[in-house]
C-alpha cells in the first residue's frame, strides 16, 4: 500500500530536508521516527504474542485479525482525511449502524406509501443506496461544520445520537438477519456468498482495505485535493488567501469519511449475517486511535495512509493478542488505552526533544558569533 | 503576596532620582537566522518615562518581550537593581516589579474589574478562599489613585478601551510594579483618553515607577518622554534626554541612512486601468464600524502605488477586502473591466488578483509544508494534468520561481520554518506572482525583515511592474513609501487623506498627513455616493502631481470647493 507516498509533512520543528525516495536526497531521522515508530511497536507485539500463544501466527487467526483490522482501517481512513483537516468525525459508528440498517431494510423490500406495491431493489442497487445514504449523513456533517463554522465536534456527536437513532427507528428492536439471504426472482440474492468471498485467499474486506488505502494514498498525494487538505489543516487562513476551497475541502472530507463508514457497514453486516442496532457502537474511537498511533497530529496537517494502516494493525493485533493469551477483557481495554496514549506521548516527547536541540543550535551559533565578533574587536555593527 | 496598604506608598523615597534600576547588557536575540537584537544596550531609570522609537522589525518589541520575561535573550544579561536575574517567565518578571501592558489588552472581558487586577494573585483568607472584601478594598484605592472612578465589580466588557487600559495598569501596580512597560498604549485610545494616560503615566512617575513606552505616534510619545531611546535594525542607535531633541532627531534617527534601495527614477509608462477602486466601505463584521470610509483609487498596469497610514488606518481591512476575504459594504472594485462583486478569494486569483497578507506566520505560510508546496499552492491547478498533479512540471515551476525571486534556500524540499523572515516573504510573494496576476497587493511586504531583504523584494516589485504588473502595497514605513513607489497615499481613519509624488514628498509632510489630530488635509466632506462618482482619487493637494493623477481643471475645482466643507 502507499508505495508513491511522499510523506507529506514532518512535524513542526523538524529540521529541514523532505525526504524523496531514492535520488539521494537527506535521509530523514525524524520522520523514520515518526512512523516507524508504529511499526516497531507492531513489530514487537507479534513477537510478545508469538512466543506466549501458539495459536497467534496460525493462518487461520491471521485472517481472522485481518478482517477485523479492516474494518477499523477502512473507516480510519476516512478518520485520517478529517484529521489531517483538524477535525474530527464522531459520528461514523452511528453511521456504520445505520448503513447497514438501511441496506437490511432494502432487502426486506420498500413499501411504497398508498399503493400495494413493495420494491425490492437489486443487490448492487441496495449496496449502492446504502453508501450513499452514508454519504449523505457526512455531507449533512460536512455542511454544518463548513458553511455555518460549527465545531466538528460538536456536530459529529450530535450526528453519533442522530444516526445510531434512526439505527434503532429503522430496526424497531429487531435484527434483520433472514432477509439478508435475498429471495430467488426478486434478484438480491448472493450477498453472503459476495462478502464470503476470498480473492486469493485474503478476506473481501482486506481488499477493500487495500483498494482504498491506495486510491487515498494517490489522491492525498498526487491531486490538488489532497495538497489542499495538508494545507488547510495545518493553515486554513494562510490557505484560503492562496486560493484553496477551504469550505468545499472541508464538506468533501466528511462525505468521504461517510463512504468509508458506509463501505464498512455492508462489509460487517455480511461479516456477521445480520443488520443489528449496535453495529458499529466505538468504531469512532477505534479509529481515531488507529490515525493517532500512525502518527497523526490531531491538530491537523500531519499524517498518512501509511502510519494509519499501521496504527489500525497496532490495535487490531494488540486486541487479538490479548484474547488469545487470556487476558481478561477489564484488563485488555487498560491495556488498549495505554498504548494509545504511549503512542502520542512518544510523539510529543520527540518534538520536544527537537525542539530543544534545534533552539541549543542557535544559542550556540549566536554565542560563537558574538565571540568571534568580540575576539576580532569590531563593533559589531553592520552601519 | 502585596498588602494593599504597601501598593500605595511604598515608592515615596527618593521617587524620581532618575537611578538606573533595570540594565540590559550586550542583550542579542536571534531566531533561527533572523538576527531581531544584536547587542543592545539600554537603561531604564527610576520615575522616568524612557520611549522607544524605532520602524517595525527596529527591535523594539523584541527587547520589550526579554524585559519581560516573554522570551529569553540569546546572549547577554539583564541587571535588575545591581543583580544580574535571568527572567524565567512573565510571571518571574512580575515577581521582580516588571510589567508589560501589551498592545493587544490582556483581560478577561467576562470578569469584573476586581477580578481582572488580581486575576492568578488572588487574596486569600485564612481558609483559603478568596478574599473579595480585601480585594475590592485595594481595587478601589488604585481606582481612585489612576483617577478612574469605576466600581471593582464592574464587568471589563462594559468598560471602555481607555478604563480597560487603566485596569490593566492597575493590574500591574495591585503586583507592585516598579517598571512598566507600555505597548503602543495609545493606538486604540480618542484624544481624551491620551491625556488621561498621561496624567496616570506622570502620576506613577512621581511615585518612582520607571515606565518604558513604545509608540509609532512620535509626537505624542515625545510629548511624555523624559529619555528617547531610538533603534534601528536590532541595533539602539542613539539615547538622549528628551528635553533635547526634536522630531526632525527622531526621525533622522530612525531612518538612518537612507536605505540602500531607491526607485524614485523608474520609468512610468503605465498602461491602463488595472485595478479600480470606487468609493469602497469596509464596515467591521462583528461591531459594524465603519473602517475603511469611501475609498476611491485607480492603479494602473506597470504602477506601483504606495499606501501609507498608521495601524488601525484601515489599511489591513482595505487590503482583504479587495482580495475578498471580507465583504465590502459599498462601492465596487474592478479589474479591468470585470466587477468582482460576487467573486470569492479562489475567483480573484483566478482571474488575476492576490494579497501578500501583512501577517505572515498567521495568514502567509503553511508552516508544516516544505518552500516547494508553499510556494505552488496558489497555481496548483495550473499544473493538474488529467486529474493529477504534474509533479514534474511544479517542481520546474517552483524551481523556476525559487531562482527567479531569490530565495535563499536549501532547496525546495526544505521546510518553509527553515527560511529567514525575507526568504519566507520572498516565498509568499513568489507564490502570488506564480498565479501570473495583473494586480498583486501586499499588506506590509517587508514587516520584520532585514534590510537587504527589503530591497531585493522591491526590486522584485519594480521588474514585474517594467512587465506590466500593478502593484497596491500598504506600509507604515515612512522610508520605503518614499523610495518605493510610484505614487503615494496616505491613509487614515479609514480614508486617504492625500496623494504625494515621491519624488517631491517630504517626510515631514507625510507624516503631518497621516496624524492622528491633523485633519487638515481631510477631504471627509465627501458625501455618501459623490465618490462612486469621482473615481480618481484628488491629486490636487499633490505638489507636482504626475501626469497619471492629474485631472481636468474643472474636476479638481470642485474637489478644492468639497475639501471646505466641514468633516
Amino acid at each position: 500500500m502507499s508505495t508513491t507516498t511522499t510523506t507529506p509533512a514532518p512535524p513542526a520543528g523538524a529540521p529541514a530536508a523532505e525526504e524523496k525516495k531514492g535520488l539521494g536526497s537527506r535521509f530523514n531521522m525524524n520522520t523514520l521516527l515518526v512512523e516507524g515508530r508504529a511499526l516497531i511497536a507492531l513489530v514487537i507485539i507479534i513477537a510478545i504474542f508469538a512466543i506466549m500463544s501458539d495459536n497467534y501466527l496460525t493462518a487461520g487467526n491471521l485472517t481472522t485479525i485481518t478482517k477485523q483490522v479492516a474494518f477499523n482501517a477502512i473507516v480510519a481512513l476516512g478518520m485520517l482525511l478529517v484529521i489531517l483537516n483538524g477535525g474530527i468525525d464522531l459520528s461514523v459508528g452511528s453511521i456504520v449502524g445505520f448503513t447497514a440498517a438501511v441496506a437490511g431494510n432494502l432487502f426486506r423490500g420498500v413499501h411504497v406509501p398508498g399503493t400495494d406495491v413493495t420494491m425490492f431493489p437489486s443487490l448492487w442497487v441496495i449496496i449502492v443506496i446504502s453508501i450513499a445514504v452514508g454519504m449523505l449523513v457526512g455531507w449533512v456533517n460536512g455542511l454544518l461544520i463548513a458553511r455555518l463554522n460549527l465545531a466538528p465536534f460538536i456536530v459529529t456527536l450530535g450526528m453519533l445520537y442522530v444516526a445510531r437513532g434512526l439505527t434503532e427507528v429503522l430496526l424497531n428492536g429487531q435484527n434483520i438477519t433472514n432477509e439478508l439471504r435475498g429471495q430467488e426472482g426478486l434478484n438480491n440474492t448472493g450477498f453472503f456468498e459476495i462478502f464470503a468471498s476470498r480473492p486469493l485467499g485474503l478476506p473481501l474486506a482486506a481488499w477493500v482495505m487495500i483498494i482504498l488505502a491506495i486510491i487515498f494514498s494517490i489522491v492525498l498525494n498526487r491531486t490538488p485535493f489532497g495538497r489542499w487538505l495538508y494545507a488547510t489543516g495545518s493553515n486554513e487562513r494562510a490557505a484560503q488567501l492562496s486560493g484553496v476551497p477551504v469550505r468545499s475541502v472541508k464538506t468533501q472530507i466528511y462525505v468521504l469519511s461517510g463512504l468509508c463508514a458506509g463501505i464498512v457497514g455492508i462489509l460487517q453486516m455480511a461479516n456477521i449475517s445480520s443488520a443489528t442496532a449496535d453495529l458499529g457502537t466505538f468504531y469512532e474511537l477505534n479509529a481515531i486511535a488507529a490515525v493517532v498511533i500512525g502518527g497523526a497530529a490531531l491538530s491537523g496537517g500531519r499524517g498518512t495512509v501509511r502510519g494509519t494502516i499501521i496504527g489500525a494493525f497496532v490495535i487490531g493485533f494488540l486486541a487479538n493478542g490479548l484474547v488469545i493469551v487470556g487476558v481478561s477483557p477489564f484488563w485488555q481495554k487498560v491495556i488498549t488505552g495505554a498504548v494509545i496514549i504511549l503512542a502520542v506521548a512518544v510523539d510529543q516527547i520527540q518534538q520536544i526533544v527537537q525542539r530543544r536541540r534545534s533552539a541549543a543550535k542557535a544559542v550556540a551559533s549566536a554565542r560563537a558569533a558574538a565571540a568571534s565578533r568580540a575576539a576580532s574587536n569590531e563593533p559589531g555593527s553592520n552601519s | 503576596m502585596t498588602e494593599g496598604a504597601a501598593v500605595l506608598d511604598q515608592h515615596d523615597v527618593a521617587p524620581d532620582d532618575g537611578a538606573v534600576v533595570l540594565q540590559a547588557v550586550d542583550i542579542a536575540k536571534t531566531y533561527g537566522v533572523t538576527r531581531a537584537l544584536k547587542g543592545v544596550n539600554f537603561e531604564v531609570r527610576r520615575g522616568k518615562v524612557t520611549v522607544l522609537f524605532g520602524e517595525n522589525g527596529a527591535g523594539k518589541s523584541t527587547l520589550m518581550k526579554i524585559l519581560s520575561g516573554v522570551e529569553k535573550p540569546t546572549a547577554g544579561q539583564l541587571i535588575l537593581d545591581g543583580e544580574p536575574i535571568n527572567l524565567e517567565s512573565t510571571n518571574d518578571a512580575v515577581e521582580r516589579g516588571i510589567s508589560i501592558i501589551h498592545q493587544e489588552l490582556n483581560l478577561a472581558s467576562n470578569l469584573s474589574v476586581r477580578d481582572n487586577i488580581f486575576i492568578g494573585r488572588e487574596i486569600r483568607t485564612r481558609t483559603g478562599a478568596i478574599d473579595y472584601g480585601k480585594e475590592r478594598e485595594i481595587t478601589e484605592q488604585l481606582m481612585t489613585r489612576l483617577e478612574e472612578d469605576i466600581p471593582p465589580n464592574t464587568l471589563v466588557q462594559d468598560l471602555r478601551v481607555g478604563q480597560q487600559q487603566v485596569v490593566e495598569i492597575a493590574r500591574a501596580l495591585a503586583a507592585d510594579a516598579r517598571i512598566l512597560i507600555m505597548d503602543e498604549p495609545t493606538s486604540a485610545l480618542s484624544a481624551t483618553e491620551v491625556e488621561v494616560l498621561f496624567k496616570v503615566i506622570r502620576e506613577l512617575t512621581s511615585h518612582g515607577v520607571a515606565i518604558v513606552y513604545i509608540s509609532h505616534h512620535l509626537e505624542e510619545a515625545l510629548e511624555i518622554a523624559d529619555y528617547a531611546v531610538v533603534f534601528r535594525d536590532g541595533e539602539l542607535v542613539a539615547t538622549e534626554e528628551a528635553a533635547n531633541v526634536d522630531l526632525g532627531w527622531v526621525v533622522r534617527q530612525m531612518v538612518g541612512r537612507e536605505a540602500d534601495y531607491d526607485f524614485r527614477d523608474e520609468p512610468r509608462d503605465f498602461g491602463d486601468v488595472a485595478l479600480s477602486i470606487q468609493g469602497v466601505t469596509v464596515a467591521e463584521p462583528d461591531t459594524g464600524r465603519v473602517v475603511v470610509n469611501d475609498v476611491s483609487l485607480d492603479v494602473r498596469e506597470g504602477e506601483i502605488v504606495c499606501l501609507y497610514g498608521l495601524m488601525g488606518a484601515g489599511r489591513t481591512e482595505l487590503m482583504e477586502a479587495l482580495a475578498g476575504r471580507d465583504p465590502i459594504s459599498g462601492g465596487r472594485v474592478l479589474l479591468g473591466d470585470q466587477d468582482m462583486a460576487d467573486l470569492n478569494i479562489q475567483d480573484r486569483i483566478a482571474i488575476g488578483m492576490g494579497l501578500v497578507p501583512e501577517d505572515r506566520q498567521r495568514d502567509g505560510l503553511v508552516q508544516m509544508m516544505t518552500v516547494g508546496k508553499n510556494m505552488s499552492l496558489a497555481s496548483l491547478l495550473q499544473t493538474v494534468k488529467n486529474l493529477f498533479i504534474a509533479r514534474k512540471v511544479e517542481r520546474e515551476n517552483v524551481d523556476r520561481q525559487i531562482k527567479d525571486v531569490r530565495v535563499k534556500t536549501a532547496g525546495q524540499d526544505a521546510l518553509i520554518t527553515s527560511l529567514s523572515g525575507g526568504n519566507q516573504q520572498k516565498v509568499v510573494i513568489g507564490k502570488i506572482l506564480l498565479t501570473n496576476p495583473k494586480v498583486i497587493l501586499l499588506d506590509e511586504p517587508t514587516r520584520g525583515i532585514d534590510v537587504g531583504a527589503k530591497g531585493e523584494i522591491f526590486a522584485l516589485l519594480f521588474r514585474e511592474a517594467r512587465k506590466g504588473l500593478a502593484v497596491l502595497y500598504v506600509t507604515s514605513e515612512v522610508g520605503e513609501a518614499i523610495t518605493a513607489s510610484h505614487r503615494l497615499i496616505v491613509m487614515s481613519k479609514g480614508r486617504l487623506i492625500r496623494e504625494f509624488d515621491p519624488r517631491t514628498a517630504t517626510r515631514d509632510d507625510i507624516m503631518a498627513a497621516s496624524g492622528e489630530h491633523d485633519t487638515h488635509y481631510d477631504e471627509g466632506a465627501a458625501e455618501p455616493g459623490h465618490a462612486a462618482e469621482e473615481p480618481e482619487l484628488a491629486a490636487g493637494a499633490a505638489k507636482e502631481p504626475t501626469a497619471e493623477t492629474a485631472k481636468a481643471p474643472a474636476e479638481q475645482a470642485a474637489e478644492e470647493a468639497a475639501k471646505g466643507a466641514p468633516q
